[in-house]
């Protein structure tokens, strides 16, 4: 929201600087994201008029005397081909800054400080500037569009500082304006807010018009579409001449960034600046029938705006018609058919309320925005809609451009919101949610400031809320009010004296999870965060089929882009990128993990809340391989106390010799392997990538708590065994025939595996360390015994020999 | 006899004269003081000493082998220290030779951040809950006195993947399913990750943030600047101290928007804090009355706080990171500077 000092001063008497309001208004609430000082870049200019003035021949340049009052008398070079004895123009004088400007005289290309020089030999005390020199343009000053000296009037006094005369002295507040307060989406509600907090009254603008009864035809509205247009108000103007604004209306709107059109549709800008309630002007002779109606537009019906855009509506979008056709999309643009041409002659202003959410979706819809569907969206009051018209009607006649009838449509429906809300709000209740006190009477002015209407009755406030205060709800409103003037450096910080004793931290689930991280941390693995979005490309990358489960994701219905559209359904793909990232920026090797969620639908499109469940990503690359990701992965079993087991598996993604399903107590739980060496070409990786996912949430259905297993005061044994089996045999398999071949093994760890020309072909041979833990008993007499065991088990159930 | 004695004695510091090394000292003392050694046979030849003269023989002779053995040990020691220094300068070490550390890993920033508020909340008092990140327009904005056509709702541009199910743009969702399961005293810290169609330089599509949130009675807007008084201290100093100024959010009335003092600079004025001497941080407000009503808490009975933070931007003002998508890239370039 842009509010300029200069405006807001016409409705307060606003008495502290520009860096003072600012400091009030953040106190209050109202932030000043900008304050832009329009002369920041001009200075040391001053009024300086030409007494004398001789071509410099050969040239076209003007050698000028120029008297600049108390400042001196300056000789100065003039290339301007409007320089002439006696003009009075703004002097640059030596060390003065302006803006330098490109060849077309327009283009301001930075700010350049004016030096003692020579032109053509001949010396120079400074420059005369024209309008876009300092910055001005024709609706700021009149006369600022020239491409030659801008003119100043004559009754200026010589030697004065220019900025105050074209208005450079002058700030703009942009101000950001909370949600909650669309009334101040103007400069009239900024102005209110700025007079409270000065402890000020506001000067309202003058609303007040004479109409001429006049002799008329009957101008009919009527609104069909009352839920989405609870107000309406239309008033007919006629007589109208179209022209040019004067200056200080051209102005105002240039100050906000709007370009000035013509005297009816500055009015509706003006307005809509001032008192934040959009217009609409009709040009009534293009209104077939002379008629108004507000409906839901007709499938497939069409209307070209005022930019030329066509669209084609549906019965969601509101439409402004006359008796046939749409000649407005309503709150958000005219309709082209409609508009104010140079020749319009009777007017049909418009001031109404459109709900916000129709507003919303009609411009989202058709991808339409205006300043006017702005305001609507955060909502107008219709105390303000009401305002509107007359204050149109006023400048009509201010302006001196067209009669006043008193024709004045006023549609209310049963959705208008016409009266005063009344309220009452108890003093102990607002200062208990404050935790201070503040005085019943303190809180009286600081709401009657605000235009609250306000009867102290012991701790009773009887409140008559402004009618463009529509956010007013209930008694911790009045409380912010309240605060917000009396300071929040009064807020002293408590440590909840009164609250309850409560025991905090994590869930047990909670810690679990974190002590899988912990240990993963442990082991020497970073930890990442991506995005829970990406591309269907993404899967793609990693070969996944058509038919392939991780297809079936969820799609965001209005993605950012296509790259981020739909929620993953798993990690491996944002796990490769980082790693592809990586090794793109030089990261050779490295070890990283994530946690984080997949999202898995029943059914797409998705109707209910789908399953997310937390899944855990390892990714390593470089000289570590498939054993080492194990190694990782077997420490995660470690901290949850259970035992992973491990077969040969094939995923889309992974290499087919070197993949792995891990089951826990026979569910699976997910998969580790080597990237697919196919993916890795494409993806032109040079270092080796391993990828694992576990499925964490079905995974720590399994863990188990920690018990003391009682240690033996007897010696362990161990034994070494060199066996030769068939290629095919796993290492699994054979360990898992030692242990179910005696009880007292507890640990078999794999040395060495041999396949060459020491053995039979087809054969290998594997050499075990087996671990024998005695109970009560000490064992060393019994282990021969029980290796006779393990060999003859595994040569009877795997063709297992001793090597 | 005594001529013997004397002459075993110039012998042996002849002998020691110029040893260098405690091996060639440990062969001469062998010469002298082992089994077949010089004094070794005087002591044997006591045999033939007559025996009246015996004991006088015996002192001089003991007398020798002591002065003997004290020679031989001081030289020793001696010899020995000479020889440790020489060995602990040959064994320096270059201790600036990089480590051999085993590879150790780290938190992303945002987990370590997490973990320092949890741990400053949770001696506070605060459950730890997570909602879920896929939430209805029930949660995510009508219970939090969003309605449909409440402006707020362009606040803060949402994902939708349903026409009723979205991607949570606020923990706060969090907040009313603890309060529909949980009665009075709540409190309850919510992270989390939560998605707004938003990407530039300082938006992110997807983020992370953590809720606080205190239902109880007589709560105060004094108790929440309280709790954020202690917050800030824990998290970026003893001396900082926090600002509230009045904001807007649905779901709490009075809303604030929280400034600390900048930590940077004092409060004097830097870059960090745009020479404003302050640093916004965090949201927050006295829950509004619609909110515990919806969630069957009475509000002329209970009132309570909440207060929502981004965790990205504590953990950028934290370690004084530039660009959040660094947060998001997985360089380990970047991570390995967060080893907390």
């Amino acid at each position: 929201m842009k509010a300029p000092l200069s405006w807001l001063k016409d409705y307060v008497d606003i008495d502290v600087s520009a860096e003072e309001l600012q400091a009030k208004l953040f106190s209050c609430g109202f932030e000043v994201e900008e304050l832009i000082d329009l002369g920041k870049d001009i200075s040391g200019v001053a009024v300086g008029e030409v007494i004398e003035c001789e071509p410099i021949e050969g040239t076209h340049l003007s050698k000028c005397k120029v008297d600049c009052g108390e400042k001196g008398t300056f000789q100065i070079c003039c290339g301007a081909d409007n320089v002439k004895k006696g003009i009075k123009a703004p002097c640059a004088l030596v060390g003065a800054t302006v803006y330098a400007t490109a060849k077309d005289h327009v283009t301001i290309e930075g700010v350049m400080t004016i030096k003692k020089g020579k032109l053509r030999g001949i010396e120079s005390e400074g420059m005369l500037c024209s309008g876009a020199e300092l910055g001005v343009n024709g609706d700021m000053y009149d006369g600022a569009d020239y491409c030659g000296l801008l003119l100043l009037p004559e009754d200026c006094k010589n030697g004065a500082d220019v900025k105050p005369i074209l208005g450079l002295d002058d700030y703009i507040f942009d101000i950001g304006v909370t949600a909650n307060r669309p009334d101040c989406q103007s400069i009239l509600g900024i102005a209110r807010e700025v007079a409270a907090v000065l402890g000020k009254t506001v000067k309202e603008p003058d609303y007040s018009y004479k109409a001429v009864a006049g002799i008329y035809e009957k101008i009919k509205i009527s609104d069909l579409a009352p839920d989405i247009c609870p107000r309406y108000i239309g008033h007919y103007v006629k007589d109208v001449k179209i022209s040019t604004s004067p200056l200080w209306l051209r102005k105002r709107l240039a100050l906000c960034g709007l370009r000035s059109i013509s005297n009816i549709v500055d009015i509706t800008n003006f307005i809509l600046l001032e008192l934040g309630q959009p217009m609409h002007a009709f040009d009534l002779r293009t209104l077939e029938g002379r008629e108004v109606v507000i409906r839901r537009a007709e499938n497939g019906e069409k209307i070209t705006t005022l930019d030329g855009n066509e669209f084609e509506l549906n019965s969601e979008n509101l439409v402004i018609c006359d008796s046939k056709k749409p000649c407005a999309l309503a709150g958000i643009m005219g309709g082209l058919n409609s508009e104010i041409k140079d020749d319009t002659a009777e007017v049909l202003f418009e001031s109404a309320k459109f709900a916000r959410d129709s507003v919303r979706k009609t411009a989202r819809a058709l991808g339409q925005h205006s300043d006017s569907s702005a305001l609507f969206e955060k909502g107008v009051n219709e105390y303000t809609t009401e305002h509107a018209i007359e204050r149109a009607l006023n400048l009509i006649q201010t302006l001196n451009c067209g009669t006043v009838t008193d024709v004045h449509i006023d549609i209310t429906t049963k959705n208008s919101h016409l009266k005063e809300k009344k309220m009452t709000a108890s003093i102990s209740k607002i200062n208990a949610l404050l935790g201070i006190e503040v005085p019943a009477e303190k809180m009286s002015r600081i709401l009657k400031s605000l235009n609250f209407g306000v009867t102290l009755k012991g701790d009773e406030m009887k409140l008559t809320v402004p009618r463009y205060r529509e956010d007013i709800d209930g008694y911790p409103d009045i409380a912010e009010e309240v605060i917000r003037f009396y300071g929040y450096d009064n807020i002293k910080g408590t440590f909840l004296p009164s609250a309850s004793i409560t025991n905090g931290g994590y869930s047990d689930g909670q810690k679990m999870q974190k002590r899988v991280k912990n240990r993963l941390v442990a082991k020497g693995l970073y930890e990442i965060s991506t995005y829970s979005f990406y591309s269907q490309k993404d899967l793609d990358m990693l070969h996944f089929p058509a038919d392939a489960h991780e297809r079936n994701a969820i799609r965001i219905l209005n993605p950012i882009s296509e790259d981020l559209s739909i929620m993953r359904t798993t990690l491996a793909p944002s796990m490769v990128n980082v790693i592809v990232r990586n090794l793109r920026r030089g990261n050779m090797e490295g070890k990283l993990f994530e946690q984080a969620k997949i999202y898995i639908a029943d059914e797409l499109p998705i109707k209910k809340f789908p399953e997310e469940k937390a899944v855990i990503a390892l990714g390593i690359w470089g000289k570590q391989d498939f054993f080492d990701l194990k190694g990782y992965i077997e420490s995660i079993a470690d901290t949850l106390n259970v035992k992973f087991e491990y077969l040969s598996a094939e995923k889309p993604y992974l290499h087919p010799g070197i993949t792995a399903k891990i089951l826990c107590d026979g569910a699976e739980i997910g998969y580790a392997g080597m990237l697919s060496p196919e993916i890795a070409e494409e993806l032109a990786l040079d270092r080796m990538v391993h990828i694992a996912e576990i499925d964490y949430d079905e995974l720590k259905k399994h863990a188990k708590p920690f018990k003391y297993v009682p240690i033996s005061k007897h010696a362990e044994v161990t034994r070494d065994l060199a066996l030769t089996c068939d290629k095919a045999i796993t290492c699994a398999e054979v360990e898992k025939e030692i242990y179910s071949a005696c009880k007292y093994v507890t640990d078999v760890k794999l040395f060495d595996v041999y396949i060459g020309e020491q053995i039979e072909n087809g054969k290998k041979s594997m050499a075990f360390t087996i671990t024998f833990t005695p109970k009560d008993e000490p064992i060393e007499d019994k282990v021969d015994g029980f290796v006779k065991k393990i060999l003859n088990n595994l040569k009877f159930k795997l063709n297992i020999v001793l090597r | 006899m005594q001529d013997k004695i004397n002459e075993i004695e110039q012998q042996i510091d002849l002998a020691v004269q110029d040893v260098q090394s405690s091996r060639t000292l440990q062969e001469i003392k062998m010469k002298f003081l082992g089994k077949t050694g010089k004094i070794s046979e005087l002591m044997k030849n006591m045999r033939d000493v007559p025996a009246e003269q015996r004991p006088s023989m015996g002192k001089l002779l003991n007398a020798l082998r002591q002065w003997t053995e004290e020679k031989f040990n001081a030289l020793e020691k001696r010899l020995k220290d000479i020889e440790l220094k020489k060995k602990y300068a040959d064994e320096k070490i270059d201790v600036t030779l990089p480590a051999r550390a085993p590879a150790d890993g780290a938190y992303h920033p945002n987990t370590l951040v997490v973990e320092e508020l949890i741990s400053i909340f949770s001696g506070m008092g605060f459950e730890v809950f997570e909602g879920p990140e896929i939430e209805n327009d029930y949660y995510n904005f009508t219970a939090l006195n969003t309605p449909a056509d409440h402006p707020a709702r362009d606040m803060q541009d949402t994902f939708y993947l349903a026409p009723d199910l979205l991607l949570r743009t606020q923990t706060s969702a969090g907040q009313i399913r603890v309060m529909e399961n949980k009665k009075p005293p709540i409190k309850i810290l919510s992270p989390g990750k939560v998605y707004r169609s938003d990407d530039d330089a300082t938006h992110s599509p997807m983020f992370s943030q953590m809720e606080g949130l205190v239902v109880d009675k007589g709560i105060t807007l004094c108790d929440l600047k309280g709790m954020l008084d202690e917050f800030a201290k824990k998290i970026f100093g003893e001396d900082v101290k926090t600002r509230l100024r009045p904001s807007y959010f649905p779901f709490t009335e009075p809303s604030v928007e929280v400034d600390v003092s900048c930590f940077e600079c004092g409060g004097k004025g830097c870059r960090l804090c745009k020479g404003t001497g302050w640093i916004e941080v965090l949201g927050a407000g006295m829950v509004n009355r619609r909110v515990l009503e919806g969630c069957g808490i009475d509000p002329d009975i209970y009132t309570g706080f909440a207060f929502g933070m981004g965790v990205e931007r504590i953990a950028m003002l934290k370690y004084g990171i530039n660009n959040m998508k660094l947060l998001f890239e997985g360089d380990t370039k970047f991570l390995k500077q967060f080893k907390g």
